[in-house]
């Protein structure tokens, strides 16, 4: 039985065409895995189904929800059927729960907005049931908690809760599992797939991951540029005819071309770094206690060699990069380089990408004050040859120079990113989850400019990610970093092939795998 | 964008006014004719004339460059002292430094700021210069707090870890990355409180401590048509028109620079 059917949907906003022709159907039970990088559409076809679009969008085409013509309800019908016939889960689980209510509150709202007739002990009692079976046991996480008392996994789960309250036909997840971390992830997928089991609901699921998608999805849509180019059942890596999609799977399994061979010299040597936070007092007079963020952590990284770190959202990973750039102080233990305690002197020799290419770039200068920023260190200006040529290096034209950082999409300025961290010839480039914004195919090309740049000029890549079919692909050798400490380090290889730590062993069979086509 | 324009055009008018009674005055200002008071506007007297004799058009372009000059001199004072204490507070943030001069703007928030500029007008004699002086000093709260507030959230953005990697210091950073990322609210925050400062002028001359006699003032007109306001109203309502208008004007032009500035408002029209 089709549960939804989108037929030729196209939607425009302010004129400007942004789904064209799109069609889909779910069947009740049935999970529909829609993938696309970011601008295909996918999000907007999601929302066109409750009609929760922006300003000024107009759809045509269809969109038949159990027998029903959504683009022809009344604003009252459709009110009456978001949240009852179909539930929506969010990308962030840090902002799709109200902090100033209780998740109790929260979850049973939903009851009561479509079920006024409920009384509230019911509601709450409901509200309980829907808590268990998102796995949230009422003697650990009882209805009075606050969504910041929650981790973010948690807090995920409190939020399909709400979403599958009234037991909906149709559950629309939106990247639920895209800022969670693997073992998290891993959880989350699991939950949703016993959920759409036990109801009958029909899911779909929207990632930018194939690997997520293709390992639960009964069938396959992949969006881009609006429209969806193929279609499939689970097999879809079998079956794939267009070049989209093969280029796709392709660039998520791409392994970049990095041929140096490391010296047996130290470049960088972290020994017993260590380094608490003080935590708010308890009492008026009492000592505060403290978190150890990064706890005795030692390693080297020798010349020419690509270390990955790898760890969850909170194991230290971002301290320890921080204390490495010279940026906080350490409570025990150095950091070296090159022979020389860090601090201004060595960052000549050092530079870092950081994660997000929005927020690492001054919207007010040009790209070529940004690019020679690093310059700084050196006491001199950049000259014109010198930004020319860190930014040919990247894949750029010199001419894009004259132009504003907003000019430019995510891949690009993440491009520039790493010219300003070329530009004065560091020896080591920190490279703080350098990748994890960035489109799968975007992703791949990154990579290949890493590895690229390893092979003219032997530099030495620090690489911190979550993201362990990254860190496989670029790195030689690779530490796993828990709370604060290192609990396994090795060649790269040999770590996922044969983990020897339970922590190192959770995290890689929480990773997804790409099926091989 | 309307806004901006009615804003700007009513804040150009009073600005010209201001520039051009520096070369000529329909009337002089200074000579009394008693002959003529209390005339109602005629064509000759466009706005009549005051219980002197004196025009009233003549003495409201007059007194447009007291409320100005205070106006501009007071801001500047806020933002020229209170921008870069809001950038060391920030820049030092949690520092004895920052309590210093978070808690010294507390303390001069605390105060009622026209009972501090009456103190301060009393203790150092009423005149343009201490009125400027007293409005100055509240307005350096308000900027050093709006700058504080800014600059820390900007503070935790990833491309000033990276301008700290490239070495720089905290003062370079401040002026460098922090300043321009402000300015737009600034320039929003100024025009709002040039507003609220040519308003404290005339509520300070009106109780006699602003600009005194000959200089025209509008809030000194105003006091002085107080008790004639049943047998020429007019007298009143000119320079009562002249401040309202003046500060509906930048009023409206804040809000339309703030629209204008504003990157996500931008995308919208």
């Amino acid at each position: 039985m089709t549960l939804l059917s989108i037929d030729k949907l196209s939607l425009s906003i302010r004129g400007t065409p942004i789904l064209r022709g799109v069609s889909l159907s779910i069947g009740a039970g049935e999970i529909l895995g829609v993938i696309g990088e970011s601008g295909s559409g996918k999000s907007l076809t999601a929302l066109s189904v409750l009609q929760l679009l922006p300003d000024g969008a107009a759809c045509t085409g269809r969109i038949t929800l159990m027998g029903q013509d959504v683009l022809t309800l009344t604003e009252q019908s459709l009110c009456a059927m978001r949240g009852r016939d179909v539930g929506m889960v969010f990308q962030e689980p840090m902002t799709a729960l109200n902090p100033v209510q209780t998740i109790g509150a929260q979850v049973a709202e939903t009851i009561l907005i479509h079920e006024p007739n409920t009384t509230k002990s019911n509601a709450r009692k409901r509200a309980e049931q829907a808590l268990t079976r998102c796995e949230l046991p009422q003697d650990r996480f009882p209805l009075s908690r606050y969504p910041h008392e929650l981790s973010g996994g948690q807090r995920q789960r409190v939020v399909i809760a709400m979403a599958i309250a009234l037991q909906p036909k149709l559950l629309i997840a939106d990247e639920p599992t895209t800022a969670l971390d693997v073992t998290t992830q891993a959880e989350i997928l699991t939950l949703l797939t016993r959920l759409v089991r036990e109801d009958g609901m029909g899911l779909m699921l929207i990632s930018h991951d194939l690997a997520v998608v293709s390992n639960m999805a009964h069938r396959i849509a992949i969006m881009k540029d609006g429209q969806v180019v193929e279609a499939g059942n689970a097999d879809l890596h079998r079956t794939m005819t267009h070049p989209y999609t093969k280029a796709l799977f392709a660039a998520s399994n791409h392994q970049p071309d990095r041929r140096v061979t490391p010296k047996e010299v130290p470049l960088l040597d972290v020994r017993g770094a260590t380094r608490d936070y003080a935590l708010p007092r308890k009492s008026l007079f009492g000592t505060p206690a403290k978190f150890r963020a990064v706890d005795a952590v030692s390693f080297q990284i020798n010349k020419g060699e690509s270390l990955g770190l790898v760890g969850e959202s909170g194991c230290g990973k971002s301290t320890l990069t921080r204390a490495i750039l010279g940026l906080e102080t350490l409570q025990d233990g150095s950091v070296f380089l090159d022979g020389e305690p860090v601090g201004p002197n060595v960052l000549r020799k050092m530079q870092v990408v950081f994660q997000d290419p929005y927020a690492s770039f001054n919207p007010r200068h040009k790209v070529r004050r940004l690019v020679a920023e690093p310059f700084h260190v050196l006491g001199r200006k950049a000259t014109e040859a010198e930004v020319d040529e860190a930014l040919t290096s990247v894949g750029l034209t010199p001419s894009d120079k004259h132009k504003y950082i907003h000019e430019f999409s995510g891949g690009q300025r993440q491009r520039i990113a790493i010219a300003r961290a070329l530009i004065i010839k560091p020896e080591l480039i920190v490279l703080d989850e350098a990748v994890s914004a960035l489109d799968v195919s975007i992703r791949a090309q990154i990579l290949d400019l890493l590895a690229k740049l390893s092979n003219d000029f032997g530099l030495t890549y620090l690489f911190i990610s979550h993201d362990l079919s990254v860190v496989r692909a670029i790195t030689d050798r690779c530490l796993v970093m828990k709370a604060g400490k290192i609990v396994e380090e090795g060649k790269t290889e040999d770590l996922f092939n044969a983990p020897s730590h339970p922590y190192t062993q959770a995290l890689i069979d929480a990773a997804p795998q790409l099926p091989i086509a | 964008m309307r806004n901006l324009i009615v804003g700007l055009t009513l804040t150009a008018i009073f600005v010209l006014a201001a520039l051009v009674s520096f070369l000529w005055t329909p009337y002089d200002v200074t000579v009394l004719e008693i002959a003529n008071k209390l005339k109602p506007p005629t064509f000759s007297h466009w706005f009549g004339t005051d219980h002197f004799g004196r025009d009233i058009f003549s003495m409201i372009m007059v007194g447009a460059r007291t409320s100005i000059a205070v106006a501009v001199v007071a801001v500047g004072i806020g933002m020229g002292l209170g921008v870069p204490l809001g950038l060391a507070a920030a820049a030092r943030k949690g520092s004895f430094l920052d309590e210093v001069i978070m808690r010294g703007n507390d303390l001069i928030f605390a105060f009622p700021s026209l009972l501090i500029a009456i103190l301060i007008t009393a203790i150092f004699g009423p005149s343009a210069v201490n009125a400027i002086i007293a409005i100055g000093i509240f307005n350096i709260p308000v900027f050093a707090r709006l700058t504080r507030g800014a600059a820390m959230s900007l503070w935790t953005h990833d491309y000033i870890l990276a301008a700290r990697v490239a070495g720089k210091g905290a003062t370079r950073i401040s002026v460098e990355h922090i300043l321009p990322n402000v300015a737009n609210l600034l320039i929003v925050q100024g025009t709002i409180q040039f507003s609220l400062g040519i308003l404290a002028e005339a509520a300070l001359s009106y109780v006699g401590l602003g600009a005194q006699p000959p200089t025209p003032s509008w809030g000194r007109m105003l006091a002085d048509a107080q008790t004639l306001i049943a047998l020429a109203p007019h007298v009143a309502l000119f320079p009562g028109f002249a401040i309202l208008f003046t500060v509906l004007g930048l009023n409206l032009a804040g809000d339309g620079i703030r629209d204008l500035l504003d990157p996500k408002l931008r995308v919208q029209r």
